[in-house]
């Protein structure tokens, strides 16, 4: 099984995010807004991808998955870090530049109902961006050659979004993403609006394209199902931080953070017998507050193996002889499906 | 649906038959549930599973009379054998709340936003049992200590807004259980959360369930939660009930293809890499205009003439029961994998 992470491959990543910061004001009410505080949605973050992968960059809410996407397409402005786009710095880039560059950065959102437009008919979203970047060509037949390739008619194209379900409008975005021939597409949890029969169409369609159109993904996801069946490369996130990152199997079957063994652990999986047998980490309380996050290791504060050191310093995501980087002081590999495998 | 009860000598907590429910819209009659039935036992857990649209819910609302009074609504409920849409409306009263109490999927709307979560489940166990405040708030500390609430003698005096959705969520929880019911119905509770909050709110309703010693009926999508939690399930397709039966078995050997086909199309943790999913082609019909015969028919891989004349009803196959003309191959085609 070679995965295109295990393949040679060139030596610039398509995609590489240094040090991303991202910090929220929190204003005061009233007339005068003042700043009363930050919240501090990415703290630091840094990965990369490479051209033909899918990286999964998976978390619960209020870890900073979905920030991080918007900072890549410069839909918010970065605090600080570097974003590199084949191998070019995005920031200071102009507005002009930026659109030009955005032609080879996609992004497909979560609720297709909510961004598609109700009162554009198919074939006009889906062209849309070809007017925006003044394509040449027959818009008409390039819109026909999209509505086929994402697994619908031609002729869907003169309906509106209204009358679709919601895996078709889900295809709806990915055809208008894929208009002007991205490299990479960005994929915010595009599945989760979506009933399991129907979701696992769209998760075969975005596999086939990227088979087909050689594409490049970044899929932000909750569902770590979903994120284990879709990627090559797996960033785990808690807190504005990547905790643990590796290829799929390094994560999902030697997972070496406590955060990331709790959340496989947490994973329900559909066969009662099984169930019945797995080892449960059951984390206690909830996620601390982003504005006021925890001294040292932002996990700590739920962490069974948390000491002092865990306090004082945090710990920074480096291989530590595990295989792959992990954020802890105490990386313990776990093989969690170990009763299962034998 | 009596097959499944012929082992047992005791009488339900809960039985519902030939359950129908429709509303009337500009465009027609909704169909949301076409004759489904299901009973629960003491000490019991059954999920009834879905899609969106499948019915469950409303099933369930139904059952409670819950249901807006436009919804239509026919067929048979049963509490221990007395018959809840002949009761009137102060005994239904004290069904609900009492007797057989729920739990929602979003805790912020069915929890009062102006009143400290103590005082709410306070207000549950005085409306029901006779006590003063005093003990009345003393058992609402006990309550949230038993969910897992930490500090309960603190939290008691917080509001809604002031705790995390995990902790409203148990919060519903420690007051769905004050009155001791027989039977809880838990409606998606876990679907708006994270996945570790989804296993603490797990561990709290088992545990719930272990203290009252109630009967729980679980209403969710998502079968990893079926799987974990619930002895017996009910798989519902457009309104109906596809399948029936013990999970242990249904899970391994479904006898419906629309069981098989969601069992299918959901990547699993513990599938091998590669493993391509396989999706149910078309979506689900209008329930303003069902199809003839069997509902899953244009979407089932299975389907012959037959299946689009002839509605399909249940029927014993193994150890399950199935509503579906090809159940027995569907049934022994998992024997042979």
């Amino acid at each position: 099984m070679s995965s295109p992470a295990d393949l040679p491959v060139e030596t610039t990543p398509l995609l590489e995010v240094t040090d991303l910061v991202k910090d929220f004001p929190i204003r005061s009410k009233g007339a005068i807004r003042r700043t009363v505080g930050m919240v501090q949605a990415v703290n630091g973050v840094s990965l990369h991808i490479n051209r033909g992968e899918t990286l999964g960059l998976v978390g619960e809410s209020g870890s900073g998955k979905s920030t991080i996407a918007r900072c890549i397409l410069r839909l918010i402005q970065p605090t600080s870090g570097s974003v590199r786009f084949k191998g070019q710095e995005l920031a200071g880039l102009s507005r002009r530049q930026l659109q030009a560059m955005r032609r080879n950065m996609q992004i497909v959102y979560q609720d297709p109902m909510a961004s598609l437009d109700p009162r554009m008919t198919v074939s006009a979203i889906i062209s849309e961006p070809l007017r925006i970047h003044r394509t040449t060509g027959d818009i008409g037949a390039r819109v026909g050659e999209l509505l086929e390739l994402v697994g619908l008619r031609p002729e869907h194209g003169n309906r509106y979004p209204h009358e679709f379900s919601g895996g078709q409008r889900q295809r709806i975005g990915i055809a208008r993403a894929l208009a002007l021939e991205p490299d990479l597409l960005i994929l915010d949890e595009p599945v989760s609006a979506l009933d399991v029969s129907i979701q696992a169409g769209v998760l075969n369609l975005l596999e086939d394209l990227q088979r087909q159109l050689g594409l490049t993904y970044l899929f932000v996801a909750h569902d770590l199902s979903v994120v284990r069946h879709i990627s090559d490369r797996v960033a785990v996130m808690y807190l504005g931080r990547i905790v643990e990152t590796g290829t799929g199997p390094e994560v999902y079957e030697t997972p070496a953070h406590p955060y990331t063994q709790a959340l496989l652990s947490a994973v329900p999986i559909p066969d009662p017998k099984l169930e019945k047998r797995r080892r449960r980490i059951v984390l206690e309380g909830d996620a601390p507050n982003p504005a006021s996050p925890p001294s040292g290791c932002r996990f700590r504060t739920r962490c069974w193996k948390a000491e002092s050191i865990c306090t004082e310093y945090d710990p920074e995501l480096l291989d530590l002889g595990i295989g792959h980087p992990v954020a802890c002081h105490f990386p313990t590999p776990d093989d969690l499906m170990g009763s299962e495998q034998g | 649906m009596t097959g499944q009860t012929s082992s047992r000598a005791e009488i339900p907590v809960l039985s519902v038959r030939d359950l129908e429910v429709a509303f009337p819209t500009p465009d027609g009659d909704v169909q949301a549930v076409r004759s489904v039935g299901w009973d629960v036992y003491e000490g019991e857990v059954l999920a009834i599973a879905g899609e969106s649209g499948s019915g469950k819910s409303v099933s369930v609302m139904a059952a409670m009379g819950l249901l807006p009074a436009t919804a239509q609504v026919s067929g048979s409920i049963a509490y221990r054998g007395r018959d809840v849409l002949a009761m009137s409306d102060k005994d239904l009263e004290r069904l609900r709340g009492s007797s057989i109490s729920m739990v929602f999927q979003d805790p912020m709307t069915s929890l009062n936003p102006v009143m400290a979560v103590g005082a709410q489940i306070a207000e549950g166990v005085r409306i029901h049992q006779r006590v003063n405040s005093r003990t009345a708030r003393s058992k609402a500390v006990e309550l949230l200590d038993l969910v897992g609430i930490p500090n309960p003698g603190q939290r008691v005096d917080s509001y809604p807004h002031e705790l995390s959705g995990g902790m409203r969520q148990r919060a519903m929880i420690a007051m769905a259980i004050a009155n001791d019911p027989d039977l809880l119905i838990a409606d998606e509770p876990t679907t708006a959360l994270d996945v570790t909050i989804q296993a603490q709110v797990i561990d709290v309703l088992e545990r719930a369930r272990e203290a009252t010693g109630s009967a729980l009926v679980i209403i969710t999508h998502d079968l990893g939660v079926v799987a974990r939690i619930a002895h017996r399930i009910l798989v519902m397709y457009a309104g109906r009930a596809a399948e029936t039966g013990m999970a242990d078995g249904v899970f391994e050997r479904p006898s419906h293809p629309y069981t098989a086909g969601l069992l299918g199309s959901i990547p699993r943790l513990d599938a091998p890499k590669g493993t391509r999913l396989i999706p149910i082609d078309g979506a689900p019909p209008s329930m303003l205009a069902p199809p003839p015969g069997c509902a899953f028919a244009p979407r089932c891989p299975r389907a012959t003439p037959l299946c689009s004349q002839e509605i399909p009803e249940l029927r014993p196959i193994g150890n399950q029961q199935s509503a579906c003309h090809h159940g027995e191959d569907q049934y022994n085609e998992d024997e042979d994998v």
